[in-house]
């Protein structure tokens, strides 16, 4: 079968509805594709950008959460548990690095030692019961790095860092290539329902879908309201991140979290899967949904708070800043809602945790289909899928003299920060899902996110995807 | 995992100007087996793509920078060296052993000595912390020149650049040869006393100005900019070109275990261009970012006769104190004392007029020098190191200082 992915310019397919369209193709939209695609059904995907997982699933902080920390009893906090088994089984299966580091909470007064017995038990009646308690000696032999003054530590060796951009690309890939339809550069503009079909008003034509699942994430409320519902509102939490270079990976060994506070999660220190340390996120409420800007106060912030947990970070190079937005709803819960009078589903909310939940999530809302009036069919096995391997952790194709026998170009380095090759670049050119942009390049290869920001390689890359696309 | 193990006498990684010397100058000096890994396609470093003159010798006369990368390569072939191009140098296996990918597979090098010359970059925008979107259009001078020089790419329409060194100028010139039009440039520090005879092409630069953020998105549309009354404003522009400020490409020095100098941040050296690593040595841009490449050049020649000596002695002397430097210094390099320096750079990070400088172990003071002219923050001066031999090997750092 020819994978069907539709561009700007494009017509969008005739022929007879879609059983199911989903909008949104975060990482969200995507697992629920993917999940979809299991099953005998006519779906649509649909993406107001170029790109797959282009909105808050590029930025985030990439934690493959145990969910020790979560709201016990919410939806939230289950499909986060069973989320993270399900994504770490497929990242097994499909070579998508994670690393588990662990985490250590570091308490840093009185007030917040206090504090971890009680989420000690928190995550006990999460159903997590790998965490234990270090005291303040233990917690400096774990990190040698971190500042003076940690007087102790609640340890949950479960949680794990991944790459967040390889995670929905392997979901949209496997669900493109079991038959679902991809309409990119795709923004639905409008929606109207009649007779058990919903007709939607795109920028580049109108669809037409039985069941239309609402995973827009920061929009999830707006297509909401296209559907007549004025039930939440999305406010945009931001969180800026600074990316520091991977000669100080070696300064942190765990995922570094500070104490839970009324004010959020707070300021953590991660290794990252490529290699980098991670400083961040700030959370700031905002009204702007495009204000993904990184901010004087918020750098300033993280690194005062950086210089406390890890002094030496500081002392090295910065490779890359950045800024995502939560989708939060005023409600400390995921907003799953099926609609069967209306043959929807909105599937909003999904704030801080929704890369380590995005599977369980689609295999929930999947399980709704059948009270809207779907029966999905069989679930079938979909073919194995092998991605690109990003992370440190397993030697990558540079390093593979056999891939480099076979074919030299894996022998030829193109960005060398980041020790991405010819080869790497070439195949994601002539991928399922070739990016169109040097950042989608970059998120499906690293070319250019490295250390020089393109002063080597910038103007190659470039070139070589401008060659791809003429 | 099957690596191809070889040994040279010396492996020199890097074919810039400084690589490419170094390599000259030994290959010249006897029948040694001498090896240069380049991981570009071509030798030549950074002036491969520097289409201007201002390059070259005494002897070749005013060369554009093309010309001269492939000139440094030629002598360095001429002179029995073996040029190995798109071959990276990806980590180290033993003290004076390296390993490096090819299309040709993997290797791993022992040599006798090792010389490294990996040269420097400019920090890009992210390394700057300058907060903002991150649109399209941002460059640092380095990506520019390959965008215009070797890839003939679109830039833009109106561009800002920033930062007032040798280097801006390349950038603004660059700028200019791709018809994009130049707003202004823009530069923390105060205005140069002779502001009204420098170049420039018209364009006003903005003195004591800092850049505050960039603005929209997917391209870019402006740049926002503080001066040091308070004074802010937006410069519309499509194009932003962030240029020096300086950081060697350090990687493979680091990795290696080689100290650091924290000035610099390139690998602690002394006159002789000895690292901490025995039979290591570090010449170039590595050693002190973006001086001229007839810096980087000298430098390499004059590792020779060090690296010559070590292979026929097999001595690695102890290497003297460090130098330190006081405000407004930033660095100097070499930054261990030890025999046989002609001379030291050091950089300043404000304007200098007729500093005097002043340079002391344990309180005792070893020189004194008054340097009889302006110098400017941004690029290097040297001061003649002779005096460095009167430093007591087991003393304490060697202070450099400006005045009384
Ligand atoms: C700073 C930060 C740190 C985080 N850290 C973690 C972490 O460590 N671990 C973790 O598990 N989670 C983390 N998260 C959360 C996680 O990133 C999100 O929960 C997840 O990415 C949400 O995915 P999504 O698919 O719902 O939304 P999105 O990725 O935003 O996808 C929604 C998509 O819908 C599209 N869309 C919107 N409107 C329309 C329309 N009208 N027509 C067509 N398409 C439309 C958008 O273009 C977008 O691509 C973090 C989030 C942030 C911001
Ligand atoms: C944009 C720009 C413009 C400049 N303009 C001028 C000018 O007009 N006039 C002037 O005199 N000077 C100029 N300079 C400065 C001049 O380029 C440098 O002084 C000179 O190039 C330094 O030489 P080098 O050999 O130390 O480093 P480089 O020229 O940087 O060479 C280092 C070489 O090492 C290679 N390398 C690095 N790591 C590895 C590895 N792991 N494996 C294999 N190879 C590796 C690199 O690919 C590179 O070719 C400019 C510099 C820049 C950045």
């Amino acid at each position: 079968m020819t994978p069907t992915v539709t561009r700007a310019g494009q017509p969008l397919p005739g022929g007879p509805p879609y059983d199911v369209t989903v909008i949104g193709a975060g990482v969200v939209g995507t697992a629920i594709a993917r999940e979809l695609a299991r099953h005998p059904l006519r779906t649509a995907l649909v993406e107001a950008t170029d790109d797959i997982a282009n909105g808050t699933s590029k930025a985030n902080t990439a934690i493959l959460h145990t969910g020790f920390d979560a709201v016990p009893g919410t939806l939230e906090a289950r499909l986060v548990r069973e989320g993270q088994r399900l994504l770490a089984a497929h990242a097994g299966r499909t070579g998508i690095p994670v690393e588990r580091v662990g985490a250590l909470l570091i308490a840093w007064d009185q007030e917040q030692l206090d504090a971890l017995p009680g989420l000690l038990a928190k995550a006990e009646r999460n159903g997590y019961h790998a965490a234990r308690l270090l005291d303040a000696e233990e917690t400096a032999a774990r990190e040698p790095h971190i500042g003076p003054g940690a007087l102790g530590a609640l340890e949950i060796p479960d949680e794990a860092v991944i790459c967040p951009w390889t995670t929905p690309l392997s979901y949209a890939t496997q669900a493109v290539r079991a038959g679902v339809h991809l309409h990119l550069d795709c923004p639905v503009q409008d929606l109207a329902y009649a007779d058990g079909l919903h007709t939607l008003t795109t920028g580049r034509g109108t669809l037409r879908t039985g069941l239309l699942i609402n995973a827009a994430g920061l929009y999830a409320d707006a297509i909401d309201r296209l559907l007549g519902h004025d039930t939440f509102t999305v406010r945009p939490r931001r969180g800026q991140l600074i990316v520091f270079d991977k000669l100080a990976r070696d300064l942190v060994g765990h995922i570094l979290l500070p104490v839970p506070t009324a004010a959020g999660k707070g300021v953590l220190v991660a290794p990252t899967v490529f290699g980098n340390v991670l400083l961040g996120p700030t959370a700031e409420d905002l009204d702007d949904k495009t204000a993904t800007e990184s901010t004087a106060e918020g750098l300033a912030l993280l690194r005062e708070k950086g210089r406390r947990i890890l002094p030496r970070l500081l002392d090295e190079e910065v490779t890359a800043v950045y800024a995502g937005l939560r989708a939060a709803t005023g409600q400390e819960d995921y907003r799953i809602t099926a609609r069967p009078e209306q043959r929807s589903i909105t599937v909003g909310g999904i704030r801080s945790t929704g890369l380590t939940a995005s599977m369980a999530i689609a295999e929930y809302v999947v399980s709704l289909l059948p009270g809207t009036g779907l029966d999905p069919g069989e679930p079938t096995e979909l073919a194995p899928l092998t991605m690109p391997g990003l992370g440190e952790g397993a030697d990558r194709p540079y390093l593979d003299a056999g891939l480099i026998a076979r074919d030299p170009a894996y022998g030829t380095l193109v960005c060398h920060c980041e020790r991405v090759t010819e080869g790497e670049i070439r195949d994601a050119l002539t991928s399922t899902l070739p990016p169109r942009s040097a950042e989608g390049l970059a998120r499906r290869t690293r070319a250019g996110n490295g250390r020089c920001q393109g002063f080597h390689c910038g103007a190659a890359i470039r070139a070589r995807i401008e060659g791809a696309r003429s | 995992m099957t690596r191809r193990e070889r040994a040279v006498d010396i492996l020199v990684v890097g074919a810039g100007p400084a690589g490419l010397a170094a390599a000259a100058g030994l290959a010249a000096a006897g029948p040694l087996h001498i090896e240069v890994l380049e991981r570009e396609q071509t030798a030549g470093g950074i002036p491969r793509h520097c289409a201007h003159g201002g390059f070259g010798t005494r002897e070749t006369g005013d060369l554009s920078g093309p010309a001269y990368a492939l000139h440094c390569a030629a002598e360095a072939r001429r002179a029995g060296a073996t040029l190995r191009t798109g071959l990276t140098v990806t980590g180290w296996a033993g003290p004076r052993t390296l390993d490096a990918t090819g299309p040709g597979g993997l290797e791993r090098i022992t040599a006798r000595a090792v010389v490294l010359a990996t040269g420097a970059r400019e920090r890009p925008r992210a390394a700057r912390l300058v907060p903002g979107t991150r649109p399209a259009g941002v460059y640092t001078t380095g990506e520019l020149q390959q965008a215009v020089h070797l890839h003939h790419q679109h830039i833009g329409t109106r561009a800002v650049v920033i930062g007032d060194e040798p280097v801006s100028d390349a950038a603004a010139d660059t700028l200019r040869t791709a018809g994009v039009h130049l707003v202004a440039r823009v530069t923390t520090h105060p205005p140069r006393p002779l502001a009204a005879v420098r170049r420039g092409g018209g364009a006003p630069l903005l003195t004591r100005t800092t850049v505050t953020a960039l603005t929209g998105r997917p391209r870019l549309t402006g740049v926002r900019v503080r001066h040091e009354d308070g004074r802010t404003a937006t410069l519309a522009c499509d194009t932003v070109v962030f240029t020096a400020d300086w950081i060697p490409d350090h990687e493979l020095a680091r990795r290696g275990g080689l100290p650091m100098d924290p000035g610099t941040r390139g690998p602690a050296h002394d006159p002789a261009y000895r690292t901490g690593q025995p039979g290591v040595f570090a010449v170039g841009s590595l050693l002190h970012g973006g001086e001229g490449a007839g810096t980087a050049a000298r430098e390499g020649r004059a590792v020779t006769a060090p690296v010559l000596r070590h292979l026929a002695t097999g001595a690695w002397p102890v290497s003297g104190p460090p130098l330190t430097v006081e405000e407004p210094l930033e660095w100097t390099a070499p930054n261990l004392a030890g025999p046989g320096g002609t001379r030291l750079l050091l950089r300043t990070a404000r304007r200098l007029t007729a500093p005097l400088l002043v340079a002391r172990q344990d309180g005792a003071v070893l020189h004194r020098h008054r340097v009889v002219r302006t110098v400017p923050p941004g690029s290097a001066f040297p001061l003649a190191a002779d005096w460095l031999e009167r430093a007591d090997p087991r003393g304490g750092a060697v202070r450099l200082t400006i005045g009384g």
